[in-house]
Formats: C-alpha cells, sequence, structure tokens
C-alpha cells in the first residue's frame, strides 16, 4: 500500500527531524564532554573580549570615534559575531572529522532522509554558539558592559547571531560535505576570518582609511558588525540590510550546502 | 673531548641541521603560515589601527612601524608548531628510534634540530624585515638593527623551536604539539602587541601585560624600529630569550633523557 503525498511528506518530515534530533544529541553530548573541544571553543572569545575590549580601550578616546554605549559594548558585538560564525565553523569541523573517522559514512547508510544529518550539524551549530554567547555576554555584563538598546534590540541582536551561526555552517558543511577531510579545515576558517577582520573591528568605518575602507564598505560583515553595534545601542545603522544580507547568505550557503551532500552521496559517502 | 670526537660531532649537527631545514622546506604547508599569517595580521592591523596613532603618546605616526614587531614573535610561534611536529613524526615513524640506537651523540641529536630551527628563524626574520620595508615600515636602528633583528630572530627560534622539541619529545603527539599553538597566541594577545603598555588603560590588562615576558619580547623588537638604539628595551628583550632560552633548553635535555630512557 502506498502512502499518500501528505502522508509521505509528513513521513519524509518526522524522518529528517529524527534523524536530526539524534545527531544534535549525540554530537553535543560528544562536545561538552571532551575538554578539548569544549574548552577552547569558550576560551578564546573570551580571549578575544579581553584582548581587544581590555587592551584597545585607549581607542574609544580616538578623535571621531563616537558610540554611546561605549567601546566595551562595541567590542563585544564583534566577538559576538565572531563567536557566532566560528561556531557554525566548528560544526562544520567536526562534520568532516566525523568522515573522517568514518561515522558520518555509516550515518549516511543509516539515514532515513540524509538531509537531516545537514540539519542536526545546524542544531549542534546552534547549541553550541548559545554556550558560547550565554558565557561571553556573562563575562562581558560583569567587566561593565553597558546596553543602551532596548529588549527588542537585544533580542535581534541575539537573532542576527543566530543567522549568523547558520552562515558559518552552511559554507562549513559545504566544504565538509565535499572535502570529508579535516585537512580541509583551513579552507573553511580562512575566508571567514578574512572577511571579519576585513570589517570596522576595531574602529568605526568612518575611521578606517585607505585600501581596508574600501574593502570594509562593500564587506557584508561590515552589515552585520554596524547593525549589531546599533542594536546593542539603541541607534539602528543598517539592520534591515544586515539582516536581508544573512537570509541571502543563508539561501546562498544551504544551496552549497546541500549540492555538497548529494555529492558526498554520489561518491558513496 | 677529542678532535677526533668533535669533529664527528660537528659532521653529526651538520647533517641533522641539514635533513631540519630541509623537512620545513619542502612541505609548502608549513611554509604558507609563516608568510601569509603575518602578512595577513600586519595588513589588517596596520590598516585597522591606523587611527591609534592619534592618540596622546602614541610613539610613531606610522602603525605599520609599531606592528611590524608582533611578526617575528608570531615567526616564532610557528617555529615552535613545526619543530615540534616534525619530531613528533619521526617519533610516529619510528625515524628517532632508529637514529637514537645509531652511536650519534646526545648532544648532537639537540644541537642538529636546533640548528637548523635558528637557522630558520634568522630566514624567517629577514622575511619579515623585507616585508615591513614592502609595508613601508621605518626601521630606525638601520642595517645594524637589521642584524641584530636576524640574531634575535634565530634566537627566539632556537628558544620556541626548543619547546616545540620538548613537547614532542614528551608526548610523541604531534596533535599534543598544535595543542600549544593557541595556548602562545593567548600570550600574545594579552601583551603590549596591539598598543604600547603606556596606552593599555584597562587596569588589570596593564598589569597582565607588564608582567607578561612577550610584551617585552615584542618590545625589544619594536625599540629598534621605532627608536633605534634603546639599551632598556633591547637589555630587556634580550634577558627574555635568555630566559627562555634556559626553561625550553632544559625542558628539551629532561624530555629527551626520559625518551632516550625508554627508547
Amino acid at each position: 500500500m502506498s502512502a499518500t503525498p501528505s502522508t509521505a511528506h509528513a513521513g519524509g518530515e518526522a524522518s529528517i527531524w529524527r534523524v536530526a534530533l539524534a545527531i544534535a544529541w549525540r554530537s553535543m553530548h560528544t562536545y561538552v564532554r571532551r575538554p578539548d573541544l569544549f574548552v577552547p571553543s569558550l576560551v578564546f572569545p573570551l580571549i578575544f573580549l579581553a584582548s581587544f575590549a581590555g587592551g584597545l580601550s585607549a581607542l574609544g578616546t580616538v578623535p571621531g570615534f563616537r558610540f554611546p554605549a561605549g567601546y566595551t559594548a562595541f567590542q563585544f558585538v564583534f566577538v559576538l559575531c565572531q563567536s557566532a560564525m566560528f561556531a557554525g565553523l566548528f560544526t562544520g569541523f567536526s562534520l568532516a572529522f566525523d568522515f573522517e573517522s568514518g561515522f558520518a559514512r555509516r550515518l549516511m547508510l543509516a539515514a532515513g532522509d540524509r538531509r537531516g544529518i545537514a540539519l542536526g550539524y545546524a542544531l549542534v551549530g546552534l547549541a553550541r554558539a548559545a554556550i558560547t554567547i550565554t558565557l561571553v555576554t556573562g563575562v562581558a555584563l560583569l567587566a561593565g558592559m553597558r546596553i543602551t538598546g532596548n529588549g527588542v534590540d537585544l533580542f535581534g541582536l541575539y537573532g542576527l547571531a543566530a543567522l549568523l551561526v547558520l552562515i558559518g555552517y552552511g559554507w562549513a558543511a559545504g566544504v565538509a560535505f565535499r572535502f570529508r577531510s579535516i585537512q580541509a579545515g583551513p579552507l573553511m576558517q580562512t575566508p571567514v576570518f578574512l572577511i571579519l577582520f576585513l570589517a570596522p573591528v576595531y574602529v568605526p568605518l568612518g575611521l578606517l582609511k585607505g585600501w581596508i575602507h574600501a574593502i570594509a564598505s562593500i564587506n557584508p560583515a561590515t552589515a552585520f558588525l554596524d547593525a549589531g553595534r546599533g542594536l546593542i545601542s539603541g541607534v539602528h545603522d543598517q539592520t534591515a540590510v544586515a539582516f536581508v544580507a544573512a537570509l541571502a547568505l543563508i539561501a546562498l550557503f544551504g544551496v552549497w550546502m546541500l549540492t555538497g551532500l548529494r555529492r558526498a552521496e554520489n561518491t558513496g559517502g | 673531548m677529542s678532535s677526533v670526537g668533535a669533529g664527528a660531532t660537528l659532521v653529526q649537527v651538520r647533517a641533522l641541521a641539514n635533513r631540519s631545514l630541509r623537512k620545513t622546506l619542502r612541505q609548502p604547508f608549513q611554509i604558507f603560515p609563516v608568510i601569509f599569517f603575518p602578512a595577513i595580521l600586519l595588513a589588517v592591523n596596520a590598516s585597522g589601527l591606523r587611527a591609534a596613532t592619534k592618540l596622546p603618546g602614541f610613539p610613531t605616526h606610522s602603525y605599520v612601524t609599531f606592528a611590524i614587531a608582533i611578526a617575528f614573535i608570531q615567526g616564532g610561534m610557528f617555529l615552535l608548531i613545526n619543530t615540534g611536529t616534525n619530531l613528533a613524526e619521526d617519533i610516529e615513524s619510528g625515524f628517532f628510534n632508529r637514529l637514537a640506537l645509531t652511536p650519534m651523540r646526545r648532544v648532537s641529536l639537540i644541537m642538529g634540530l636546533l640548528l637548523g630551527v635558528a637557522l630558520l628563524g634568522a630566514a624567517q626574520s629577514a622575511i619579515y624585515i623585507l616585508l615591513g620595508v614592502v609595508a613601508g615600515a621605518h626601521l630606525h636602528a638601520g642595517w645594524g638593527g637589521a642584524a641584530v633583528i636576524l640574531a634575535l630572530g634565530a634566537l627566539v627560534g632556537v628558544a620556541f623551536g626548543a619547546l616545540g622539541c620538548a613537547a614532542a619529545l614528551k608526548t610523541g603527539s604531534g596533535e599534543a604539539v598544535q595543542g600549544l599553538f593557541p595556548l602562545f597566541f593567548v600570550f600574545l594577545f594579552l601583551s603590549s602587541s596591539n598598543l604600547p603598555r603606556a596606552l593599555l588603560r584597562t587596569g588589570w590588562f596593564h598589569t597582565v601585560a607588564t608582567w607578561n615576558p612577550i610584551s617585552y619580547l615584542i618590545e625589544g623588537f619594536r625599540s629598534l624600529y621605532i627608536y633605534g638604539w634603546d639599551q632598556t628595551a633591547l637589555l630587556r628583550g634580550v634577558a627574555v630569550i635568555a630566559g627562555l632560552l634556559a626553561v625550553t633548553l632544559a625542558l628539551v635535555v629532561g624530555a629527551l633523557h626520559s625518551r632516550l630512557q625508554r627508547t
């Protein structure tokens, strides 16, 4: 007896979620039980926050620098965006490692709907980012960070961070599905690192001069940082542009990831 | 030691130094980050932090001149990783055990490796000096300063490389050696790498940077670029290198002793 289209569709969706949740549980279980994975993912954003917000606080007094919430909040937004994108990236690393160890190949054989694999690791990226971002926010508040935006603005800020997790993950997972080896790690990491640091990291765009100003002006990461800084300070800047750009990049990298998944299927996982 | 013994030691040291050099130079993925990452970080920081030169008390009008010193320390960190990883590979592949079974002197084993690292350290420093020239950094101490930088670069290379060797000998694992890289990145970030210590206005950060030896290492290199011959900064930098050398060489001798006993 064949299933009707609607029940088949419902069954397919159920299968995707079943696979996704199983993967998410397993990966998060591994993540929190392995200090070599867990600790660096928490320590590095804190080091960035300490180094940039603490070590460069004098930049807040440079002529032309105006940011109502102060330099700690200014840098917090960068660390938030960086943590979010890297949580997605590191989840791509886990996926590549699972392919290398043979686990992901077995998973490909066992999964009813393999899109569930991609969704499961996306949930892992979001969960990992939630842990890191909670810690970074707590430490920043303890360090005296001021938030002058309202509750809705903050909801927007963390919503934007969630979208950045998915962008980082979409890119890294697409690479991981294609190469199926941790050797592709630098290929996942380097472009994101460059895009983030070729944005106004230390001072606003207006204070950048020369070639970096030209690049930062067309870099989507600039819109993310400007929007985040606008949301935390309550003085909105580029918010709509940032959300549209983020959704467009998620769609683009979603296609990149799913075509990678197809390629992994065609080569036998 | 007789002259014949000394001659044999020299031959062994030269052969191992040669091998250590070639092993690194033949692997593009070891060479690429040594040049690429310091260049990228210099480009990004020099452009992004140029506004810092407007701060009252900033010692130069050129942020490139201020920031180029970081490249020499990053170079040392890459030597730590590359040297340690290569030695760990030799241990994992069994080459080190076979070498230990030969009549080769223990001192040759260490000296050969570290001589190769010293040469790589000097070569890297020459590249960073050129990189600085291309980026527009001004070396106030002139040609004499360049020669001192090459010597300091070689010594920093040996100090960091020895630590990589000690980690490789202790653990026998390339992964464990790679794990040291983030640790040193933390030291670099929590130092006076991006601003002079006098301009670190966050109290706890200023304290950490003042106690962090990497600050003095960077300031030693930096002084040659900005002030020319600032004896205090230079002597502090040399003192940190000497201290690092003493500690890391002791660690590598101890680790080699334990490894050879196990072998």
